[in-house]
């Protein structure tokens, strides 16, 4: 029985220490970054670099210590790769900010920013200290679920919701303005794992088979009819072809991954297409969208492609290794400090830190997904894919879109871009992968542990590697 | 579950697997091409922000850029705008022209001989400085033919071009109208573009170097061109007898169109031989277009094009207008571009570089303007070498031409150019503009010392009140060559 026991023996390290080691580079990319700005653009270190860096590293030993005392085995390199992006972001935001200020704008963005951040670290914190076990988030799918749909609908109620640059996604309370799809995200991935569970039978034996393909029962194509109109809602009245597109195929990886059945990637993908297809004959502003995409410089004149233009500009302009910070005009492009935060780095920092900030998205995506396969449960394992899926699916339709790959849609660039809600949202679906990634690198719990209860009794269960 | 998990990671990768070929084919491959697009404002607003170099006359500088207290950080400016702008050219947010545009890569500091300098400046963190391009002109030089040109009414077109005939160092270059480059140099890029379009639209075209960039027939001042063909060829010396005539009538014409007259001047009568002096003295049409048909249309080209008809020569303000020999002529037409007209035209600078061939033996220098590239901090890096354009015609030939041309000031239409005590060869000219309404185009060449010369000046009046009659030329452009070349020897 060597072999087994070698296997089922195998435990995952804490690797605190490693995690430690990361932070401190992490911080060093932030916190360097911060420094570079200040010498790149004012010929001097900023002044207030030590009371910048002090709050930043705190913030992070915070959400290190948290993690150590509560999710002790949660995987050592997220936290890590979010504090450098976090802090890279609020670094380039700090640099448009300071040449929004030569040209007399609004330039407290990365005061804001790091507001923001320490209410992402606070809720990072608390969802760790509150949810120590992640199943119990499945006893509020329909919760959950509701929530999503009303905080989609928010912006579309007179009063609260506007519309800004053409995308009503946006609810303004009082002084605050919120972008609630972010949060949405976070709901809808728990919602979905929550009813795919228990259904998942269901919809992956019962069907029929057409041309090597599994496809599902007519009843059960409820749900996916559910989201598909939901995505196409979003786009129809918010006009938010971003959101549309990250919510639908977050859900068909779901839907993929719970019942093991390539047929609804069919059926979802013939749906999107057909749905895409419909809305460019339907509606002006797809349709413009799409032909801006295709042949972006012919309407740079017009000023409808100033933006994706400017950027790819901005981009060629940086090159390799890019011109330095201070040295670029990043500020060009509009929303230079939150959509098109990565043509900023770009320019300015160059190919080389786009492909690092790339991999660094990678590497988050690659942790969570790891996450779902080591997970014991079933529920566990949804949330993490859909976490991880929603990262790279947000990562592949901002940064696509802004390099010209894809359409151009509006969404934020996670930990990078400017924004409260999507900054806080983001921490949270950290928060939510670290613990799911505590409880898959737990040790598989002692048998003795299931069995306290009853070990006083006569049949005692041991584990055979200790007999030896 | 794990094998759709897997699924997904592999989906997932190509996802980045696609956003990092497009970064790299938006960043890398396609980074030349972004960056050559004109509508790129993010290039040209970094050569705008650059401490560009200082354009030199002397040691004084006529463009330089000054720190300024905006985003450019640094603003253009032209301290004799009107007086040097057609050499200068200006350097706007839009483009270049002239000196700014042709010495670019020093100015700007983009030139690979400023690397070092700018390499030890990057790692000092200073910002990139241009080197600095003086020029050949004669600051008096320059300022006597703009005067001139200027004092000849309110608003006179024409050019005045001064070379020294051993080098072809350009003394002076002057072209009126004229703009202020300061204008276009501005940071008020609203201001720029409305003032760049009143200055295109404009009729008179103040944008171009009348120096070198606007050709005109050059009338009689060919007329020295034909002589030294003439006499190159060995039809004739400077005291020899040419056929004169009060009229001729053009080979292959009949009636009034082919008939040719020298306005009244004595030329001998028609079917005598006058002296060569003469000729030249009192501008006789009628003989230089009977020496043309002598020479030969062959010859005559061969002998114009030696001089630098039908080349381009001049690089330092582009594009340089192409004077013009035709070929490909019948007889009619080769009589006619004997006195410089037919389809005969000529720069300014183009006659400057005759009257300066002919004082130099024949010998034709390739004109210039940029004496010498500077790094920012005024080392040398590269100074122009005097360059043999060709031997137009022989040195005896020259001097032949030379004295007919010393008799042409002496004692002819040239005199309003005599400088007390020193001989002055010259020659008058005025175009026929071809429009009755148009008063004609008044030329003047000349050089001086006549036998040892440091100087020679080509002026071309093309637009102010000229009387219709030859010594026009003489009248107005005389006392304008005259003071140029007084500056220079003085």
């Amino acid at each position: 029985m060597a072999q087994p026991s070698a296997i089922m023996g195998f435990v995952h390290r804490r690797r605190r220490g490693a995690e430690l080691f990361l932070l401190v580079l992490a911080l060093v990319v932030g916190i360097g970054a911060y420094a570079a700005v200040g010498l790149g653009v004012d010929g001097a270190v900023p002044a207030d670099l030590f009371g910048y860096g002090a709050w930043l590293a705190g913030l992070t030993i915070v959400a290190h210590l948290v993690i150590r005392f509560v999710a002790p085995y949660a995987d050592p390199v997220l936290l890590p790769i979010v504090v450098a992006l976090n802090g890279l972001g609020l670094a380039v935001i700090h640099r448009i900010d300071l040449a929004r200020e030569a040209q007399d704008k609004f330039h407290g963005f990365a005061q804001q920013q790091l507001t923001w951040m320490t209410l992402g670290v606070i809720l990072f914190v608390a969802t760790l200290l509150i949810i120590r076990d992640h199943r119990v988030l499945q006893r509020f799918t329909y919760t959950s679920g509701l929530a999503a749909i009303v905080l989609l609908l928010l912006p579309l109620l007179p009063g609260i919701g506007r519309t800004i640059y053409g995308a009503r996604i946006w609810i303004h309370v009082g002084p605050f303005s919120l972008q609630p799809g972010e949060v949405a995200k976070v709901l809808l991935v728990i919602a979905v794992a929550g009813y795919l569970v228990p259904h998942r039978d269901a919809l992956a034996l019962a069907g029929r088979r057409v041309l090597f393909v599994d496809l599902p029962r007519g009843r059960d194509l409820g749900p996916i009819l559910v989201m598909w109109l939901v995505s196409l809602g979003i786009l129809v009245f918010q006009r938010d072809l971003g959101s549309s597109l990250l919510f639908f195929g977050l859900f068909l990886i779901m839907l993929y991954v719970a019942t093991e059945r390539p047929g609804w990637l069919v059926v979802g993908g013939l749906l999107f297409i057909g749905g895409a297809f419909l809305a460019y004959m339907l509606f002006g502003h797809v349709r413009e969208r799409f032909d801006i995409w295709l042949h972006p410089f012919d309407f740079y004149a017009s000023g409808e492609s100033f933006q994706p233009v400017e950027a790819r500009f901005g981009m060629g302009w940086g090159g390799l290794i890019g011109r330095g910070f201070g040295n670029g005009d990043p500020n060009r492009v509009p929303f230079a400090e939150s959509d098109f935060i990565i043509s900023s780095i770009g320019e300015e920092l160059g190919l080389t830190a786009v492909m690092a900030v790339l991999m660094m998205y990678g590497l988050i995506v690659e942790r969570a997904l790891r996450t779902a396969v080591i997970c014991r449960d079933a529920f566990g394992k949804l949330v993490a894919t859909g976490l991880g899926s929603a990262i790279a699916l947000q990562v592949f339709v901002v940064v696509g879109g802004v390099t010209g790959l894809i359409p151009l849609t509006g969404l934020t660039t996670p930990f990078l871009s400017y924004g409260g809600s999507s900054l806080i949202a983001n921490w949270v679906i950290i928060a939510l992968l670290l613990r799911i990634s505590d409880q898959a690198r737990r040790p598989a719990p002692m048998i003795s542990d299931d069995t306290a209860a009853i070990s006083d009794d006569a049949t005692q269960i041991v584990r055979i590697g200790d007999l030896r | 579950m794990n094998k759709p998990v897997r699924t997904v990671s592999i989906f997932c990768l190509l996802l980045f697997l696609a956003l990092m070929i497009n970064a790299t084919y938006v960043m890398y491959w396609k980074a030349g091409a972004l960056n050559d697009d004109p509508r790129n404002r993010r290039v040209i607003q970094a050569a705008y922000s650059q401490e560009r170099g200082a354009i030199l006359v002397g040691r004084t500088p006529v463009a330089q850029s000054v720190k300024s207290n905006d985003k450019y950080l640094f603003q253009r400016t032209y301290p004799k705008p009107l007086m040097y702008a057609p050499i200068t050219g200006y350097f706007s947010y839009y483009g270049a022209t002239a000196v700014e545009q042709t010495q670019n890569g020093i100015l700007s500091g983009d030139d690979p001989r400023l690397f070092v300098t700018n390499t030890v400046d990057l790692l000092s963190s200073k910002p990139p400085k241009g080197g600095n391009v003086t020029l050949t002109i004669n600051a008096a030089a320059q300022q006597a033919a703009f005067d001139g040109l200027k004092a000849l009414g309110a608003n006179p077109q024409g050019g005045v071009v001064a070379l020294e005939h051993n080098t072809g160092k350009t003394l002076a270059m002057v072209s009126l109208p004229t703009y202020d480059p300061n204008a276009l140099a501005s940071h008020d890029l609203g201001a720029v573009a409305e003032k760049s379009k009143q200055l295109n639209a404009d009729p008179t075209q103040p944008l171009l170097n009348r120096g070198s960039q606007v050709r005109l027939p050059p009338g009689s001042t060919f007329k020295v061109v034909t002589a030294a063909a003439a006499i190159d060829k060995g039809l004739y010396t400077a005291d020899s007898q040419v056929p004169g005539g009060s009229t001729y009538q053009l080979p292959l014409t009949r009636g009034e169109t082919g008939l040719i007259d020298n306005e009244g001047r004595d030329c001998g009568a028609n079917g005598t031989k006058i002296p060569f002096a003469q000729a030249m003295e009192n501008s006789c049409n009628t003989s230089f277009a009977q020496i043309a048909g002598e020479v030969g249309a062959e010859d005559m080209a061969k002998t114009a094009e030696g001089f630098g008809f039908n080349q381009q020569y001049f690089t330092d303000i582009l594009p340089q207008a192409t004077s013009e020999f035709p070929t490909d002529i019948d007889k009619a037409q080769l009589g006619q571009t004997g006195f410089g007209q037919f389809d005969v035209s000529a720069t300014p600078l183009q006659m400057a570089m005759v009257a300066a061939g002919l004082g130099n033996g024949g010998k034709v220098m390739k004109p210039y303007l940029v004496d010498e590239q500077q790094s920012a901090d005024y080392n040398v890096l590269d100074k122009t070498d005097p360059e043999e354009l060709s031997q137009a015609v022989s040195a005896g030939t020259a001097s032949e031409v030379t004295k007919l041309m010393v008799s042409t000031v002496a004692n002819g239409t040239a005199s309003p150019a005599a400088i007390p005590g020193i001989d002055v060869a010259g020659k008058t000219g005025t175009a026929q503009t071809g429009q009755t309404d148009r008063s004609p185009y008044a030329w003047f060449i000349s050089y001086a010392p006549a036998e040892n010369p440091v100087v020679a000046v080509a002026v071309m009046i093309q637009n102010a009140d000229i009387p219709r009659s030859e010594i026009a030329g003489g009248l107005l452009g005389g006392p304008i060559a005259k003071a140029v070349m007084e500056a220079v020897i003085k």
